[in-house]
């Protein structure tokens, strides 16, 4: 056992007891949700060199899906999931097979106008419920037996998810496939060169990535029992890489932390505002709970500029930089 | 269903309305992404700062309309200095993606600020008085203001063309995208013409945010969802030519203006399909090479 394997461990014990220790499970499944959907992102963007700037369509999309067919043709809520993430992955081949015939930051453009596209196409819909969203999809009951309705019930499933999905995350990373997917993002040409069909690989990649984030997607909608306009928004592009990038870019932990990280402090910034009025006398502080956008753009350039490395990997750049220490004496 | 010459024109009319701005902000983009490998997400944003400081120079100050025209691009320009200097500055030598990701906080940062001042809905800004009528043609009614604005923008565009292709500050430009060493070699300060092009596009931003104001309602979300047509414009049109991006922005607004008319829903999805199709036809743009 490594120290990382009893860090995942402790976690997953954590997950498992927070029920009980006071935690309030709808919140935690939340978390757990955009965890997802920043490990998805960052499949693409940390391990394959990927900046897609449209997960929202596939977050957004997967939730309208799952909850039409939970709600609307009455299956169960497992059969919802699959809707999703299947959606997830068409969409994700539709977007892929697109956005890959150009390279770099039109890659980044042409995946944030489809998505915007989609935007368009949901708001006008009449299966989306427009502006109103999709309202009352109820959890169902799993596979026709556990009533999902039981918070508790529906807190251990959705862990039981997320922890597959994970778990599927770090074998892709870890297999041939995804050391394929590394050298891409290291040297593309060098990875044809050596006989690699990299546009097929980014687009499997990409394929992959869409279609975990759209179990996230659904599985957030089963949780929350509505999804909503705000999930196909391009800020849902954006904030997923916000995510991504303070936990650590190309570090399994690190979106993990990072949607944490991003997710706590929108809920809590208001409350953040008032204690930082209260130290510094500022009365200004107390209006940050109602400018989220602008505390979050504030961040976004302070990670770009002095914090590209994220909270993990400043993290594994000190544990490394402590080992050559600790080897040369 | 039934459709009117003059309506069918007045949509035409509005249509190149959109189409300037769109090709007025690709055309910004264009010309920083040449020289600083960055996609500048916050043009939309910056765009916005035009139309607002407009809004609040009247309402504040009683400063009108024309004297905006020129001081709001100023203004503007002055925060592209800084924000050029102070921000961009640091990470040219990281991959592209990081300057998209800069700019992109920068307009969050800055819509943020201005909609926890003025929330989001619209602020009413009115034609200058001198435009503010219609003139008969006879065949349509043509809203002066509506004229002024493509005309005023495709005069600034064409400026624009010119001073690139045609003059010596622009083959410095010019060479300065094909090889900033070497131009730097021969004793031009290339910094300086990083800094100087990055405020003359946002410039160009806030220029047509100015015009915008009285036609599209002034709000601090006006940017973000035309940053993001634009940039399907750009995708479309590839960023490899002025004139192109210019050709592209017109065409594409025109294109909108009809579907407004005959198929209503896909208005706000035609540029996209279209941006689909170019990339399944002709992958690198309209005008593109590439690189």
């Amino acid at each position: 056992m490594n120290k990382k394997s009893i860090g995942y461990g402790l976690l997953l014990l954590a997950l498992l007891a927070a029920p009980f220790l006071g935690a309030y499970p709808v919140f935690v499944m939340k978390l757990m949700c955009f965890a997802l959907f920043a490990s998805a992102f960052n499949l693409l963007l940390g391990y394959t060199g990927l900046l897609s700037f449209g997960h929202a369509a596939f977050l957004g999309g997967s939730a309208y899906v799952a909850g039409h067919v939970i709600k609307v043709w009455g299956l169960t809520p497992e059969l919802g999931l699959l809707a999703g993430t299947l959606t997830g992955a068409a969409l994700g081949w539709l977007f892929g097979v697109l956005a890959i015939r150009r390279q770099g930051i039109y890659f980044a453009m042409i995946t944030l106008a489809l998505a915007q596209m989609l935007f368009f196409v949901c708001l006008q819909a009449h299966f989306t419920g427009g502006e109103d969203g999709l309202q009352g999809v109820p959890r169902g009951r799993l596979f026709g037996l556990l009533d999902l309705e039981n918070d508790l019930a529906m807190y251990y499933v959705a862990l039981a998810v997320v922890t597959a999905a994970f778990l599927l995350i770090v074998r892709t990373i870890h297999s041939p496939f995804g050391q394929v997917l590394k050298a891409i993002k290291e040297n593309e040409p060098r990875a044809i060169s050596l006989g690699y069909d990299t546009q097929r690989f980014k687009l499997l990649a990409f394929v992959l990535s869409a279609a975990l984030s759209g179990l996230a997607g659904s599985l957030k909608t089963l949780v929350l029992g509505f999804a909503s306009l705000s999930d196909v928004h391009w800020t849902a592009s954006g904030q997923v890489i916000l995510m991504t990038l303070v936990g650590g870019l190309g570090t399994l932990s690190g979106p993990l932390l990072g949607s944490a990280v991003v997710v706590m402090l929108e809920n809590k910034i208001g409350e953040i505002g008032h204690a930082l009025a209260g130290l510094t006398g500022i009365d200004w502080f107390s209006t940050l709970g109602e400018s989220v956008t602008m505390v979050t753009g504030f961040i976004f350039v302070v990670c770009v500029l002095a914090f590209r490395r994220g909270i993990m990997g400043e993290i594994i750049a000190l544990e490394d930089r402590w080992r050559a220490g600790g080897a040369r004496h | 269903m039934t459709i009117s010459l003059p309506g069918l024109l007045s949509q035409l009319l509005l249509g190149l309305v959109n189409g300037s701005f769109y090709a007025i902000l690709s055309l910004g983009l264009a010309v920083i992404f040449g020289l600083l490998n960055v996609i500048n997400f916050a043009h939309g944003a910056l765009f916005m700062l035009g139309a607002v400081l407009t809004w609040m120079a009247m309402n504040y100050l009683g400063i009108g309309y024309w004297w905006m025209l020129l001081l709001a691009p100023l203004a503007v320009g002055i925060v592209g200095v800084l924000i050029e200097r102070l921000l961009l500055r640091w990470i040219y030598k990281l991959d592209h993606l990081y300057g998209l990701l800069l700019t992109l906080g920068l307009t969050l940062l800055i819509e943020g600020v201005f909609r926890s001042v003025y929330g989001v809905s619209g602020l009413p800004y009115d034609a200058p008085d001198l435009l503010a009528d219609s003139t008969d043609l006879g065949f349509m009614v043509l809203p002066n203001y509506r004229a002024w604005v493509v005309v005023a923008s495709l005069l600034v565009c064409l400026a624009t063309w010119f001073v690139i292709e045609k003059t010596r500050l622009g083959a410095y430009l010019r060479a300065g995208t094909e090889n900033p060493r070497l131009v730097e070699a021969f004793g031009i300060n290339v910094p300086l013409m990083i800094t100087l092009t990055y405020a003359f596009g946002v410039a160009l931003a806030a220029f047509a945010g100015v015009l915008a104001a009285p036609v599209i309602q002034v709000s601090p979300l006006m940017g973000q969802n035309l940053i993001i047509v634009v940039f399907a414009v750009v995708v479309i049109g590839g960023m490899g030519s002025i004139m192109g991006s210019i050709l592209t922005g017109l065409g594409l607004g025109v294109i909108e203006g009809f579907t407004k008319v005959f198929y209503p829903e896909a208005s706000s999805t035609v540029v996209f399909v279209i941006m689909v199709i170019v990339l399944l036809i002709r992958p690198a743009g309209l005008f593109g090479k590439e690189k």
